[in-house]
């Protein structure tokens, strides 16, 4: 059974001078248990679409149901149903941890008592308990993000979304936030995430959904994608930019290689991992040609694009950052 | 949990989660009232000695009820302030996604500031006693006066609230704030008599809810209040009333009309 499913949602965000459309009819769907990581550079309408199915923001076109409720005529049913957690940690910093939690399994119309022993849970599974009775300000970013995860999971939801649990956090909270999103994962939590990294769909999700310009341009498991977008490929930086067009010939022959002037890159696509660098590397030693940089890279985010929309992630105009 | 239970129940926790920030940010408790203070001070000692009171009496007495009037409607700009604050934090979509009653995000900011700005009312009172403000009204006008004072303070935060929710920024809620408070604190009878304004502002002035609002609670309390005649000057009380409720019929829907319009 579909755990959240929508169809052909439409935002669009007036304002006097230009027209935005946020969301150009976005389908998908997350199976009860699954995690579907919904991925896409800033302004693609990641943040847009969980705002609708979490009830915040109504569509100007289509339809979502969430737990089975419907988002629009059901909206207090699928409160009951989900917890939220936000790229903009929302706790409120002048109450302790505890407090925080306290108040929100009270909203959740729990009883105190239960409230109380939730949050005591949750802060001891979150690492948080030391810090229960600090208010939230002193936090750091990586505590504030798991207090704000655990006031999203309080109330028990069937289903969780979690808009960019990971943006501004230093490595360290990083692979913190992971743990704690990892094991919500294995304990069945129906999970939609946002993210603008690759690695961190990755890492969490059983299906990713790719979204550019408010479309879902792509679906399918990290393998897929990665297959679709050709593995891991080898980066070479020539020294002089009259040796780009020799070399690219000299490593990939059938004219496969991409090469951008500007930079003096030349990518290829790495088909046989260290063994095939080495090769590109004597061929280039033999030739006399000068490299100033040469490494064999993992898929990004930005690879994803160039090959799926042929544009790249960050190329967007900046006044669609904010939708 | 039946409806009106809800709305009970969360409203009184997003009260406990309001006040429960003021001992922990005790400077915008201090600030309002060393702002307070301030005019006491500037108006008892510096201007007051050239205000001379149509009908003579004590210009501490006549100056106290307009400085607890004027700091009541400033308090709305604090109310406007943690609207705004919320908004852009992000705790106002965080309450929003919760299957809490939708009522309780205004009517808990609104109780709490109304119990917050008493406290306020109550430390101000205690500074007005020291200066030589005194009561000589009986105990049910006292009662009374202060009763009109939190029933306008509801008013005030309805207004806050509206402003709270249209302004993008919290430097915006204070600068609009203050740009409309200003005025009609001054423009008013709570630091001079109307009477000694030129006569195209002195039908403002008397109309003003400020004045309305001063000039009932000076009779409450039995202080001085040269008020001119017609309408304003001879029914302070039932204007007051009528303004309170003015507001809050204008303001209050508006308010929650606005916050329900988040989602568009």
């Amino acid at each position: 059974m579909a755990a959240v499913e929508a169809e052909g949602l439409v935002k669009v965000y007036r304002s006097r001078k230009s027209e935005v459309r946020a969301l150009d009819g976005v389908d998908l769907e997350v199976r009860e248990g699954t995690v579907l990581g919904l991925l896409g550079p800033n302004g693609a309408g990641k943040t847009t679409t969980v705002r609708i199915l979490a009830t915040l923001l109504k569509p100007n076109a289509g339809s979502a149901r969430v737990a089975g409720f419907d988002v629009l005529r059901e909206a207090q049913s699928v409160r009951k149903a989900i917890g939220l957690s936000g790229q903009y940690a929302a706790v409120d910093e002048n109450l302790t941890g505890r407090e925080n939690l306290w108040m929100f399994g009270r909203l959740y119309h729990l009883t105190s008592r239960e409230a109380r022993v939730r949050a005591d849970e949750l802060l001891e599974r979150f690492l948080l308990d030391e810090a229960a009775d600090r208010v939230a300000k002193t936090y750091s970013g990586g505590m504030r993000r798991r207090l704000d995860l655990a006031a999203a999971l309080i109330g028990r939801p069937r289903v969780l979304f979690l808009d960019e649990p990971t943006t501004g956090l230093d490595p360290r909270g990083r692979l913190g936030m992971w743990d704690v999103i990892r094991t919500q994962v294995r304990e069945g939590a129906t999970l939609l995430l946002t993210t603008q990294y690759l690695e961190e769909a990755d890492e969490l999700a059983n299906e990713i959904a790719v979204v550019d310009k408010g479309r879902i341009i792509a679906r399918g498991t990290s393998d897929q994608l990665k297959s679709q977008v050709g593995g891991e490929r080898i980066e070479v930086v020539a020294h002089e930019p009259a040796d780009l067009a020799r070399a690219a010939q000299l490593i990939a022959p059938g004219g496969t290689a991409t090469t951008e002037e500007h930079t003096r890159r030349i990518t290829i696509a790495a088909d046989g991992g260290a063994a095939h660098l080495v090769d590109v590397v004597r061929r280039l030693g033999e030739a006399g040609i000068r490299i100033d940089d040469i490494a064999l890279r993992r898929p990004t985010l930005d690879d994803v694009f160039l090959t799926l929309t042929g544009h790249a992630a960050e190329e967007l105009p900046a006044e669609e950052e904010a939708a | 949990m039946t409806e009106l239970q809800a709305a009970v129940n969360d409203g009184l926790i997003m009260t406990w989660r309001n006040l429960k920030r003021v001992p922990r940010i005790p400077e915008l408790a201090i600030f309002a009232i060393l702002q307070s203070i301030m005019f006491v001070v500037l108006f008892a000692y510096v201007f007051g000695g050239a205000i001379p009171l149509p009908g003579g009496g004590s210009y501490r007495e006549y100056l106290m009820p307009g400085i607890y009037i004027q700091t009541l409607g400033f308090a709305s700009i604090t109310t406007a302030i943690a609207i705004t604050d919320d908004m852009a934090k992000g705790l106002i979509d965080r309450f929003r996604s919760l299957p809490m009653a939708r009522s309780a995000v205004l009517s808990g900011r609104t109780v709490s500031d109304v119990i917050y700005n008493a406290g306020i009312l109550v430390v101000l009172m205690l500074s007005g006693l020291a200066v030589g403000w005194r009561v000589h009204g009986s105990v049910g006008e006292f009662l009374l006066a202060v009763a009109l004072m939190l029933f306008f303070i509801l008013a005030m935060a309805w207004i806050g609230v509206l402003i709270g929710l249209l302004v993008p920024s919290v430097e915006v809620a204070q600068q609009l704030g203050f740009l409309i408070l200003f005025p009609l604190t001054f423009v008013s009878n709570a630091f001079v008599p109307t009477s000694t304004l030129p006569s195209w502002l002195r039908p403002v002035a008397e109309w003003n809810p400020f004045s309305a609002l001063t000039a009932a609670t000076r009779d409450l309390f039995g202080n001085p209040n040269p008020f001119t005649s017609g309408f304003p000057g001879d029914h302070p009380f039932l204007l007051s009333i009528l303004w309170t409720v003015a507001l809050i019929v204008v303001f209050a829907p508006l308010a929650v009309w606005k916050y329900r319009s988040i989602d568009r």
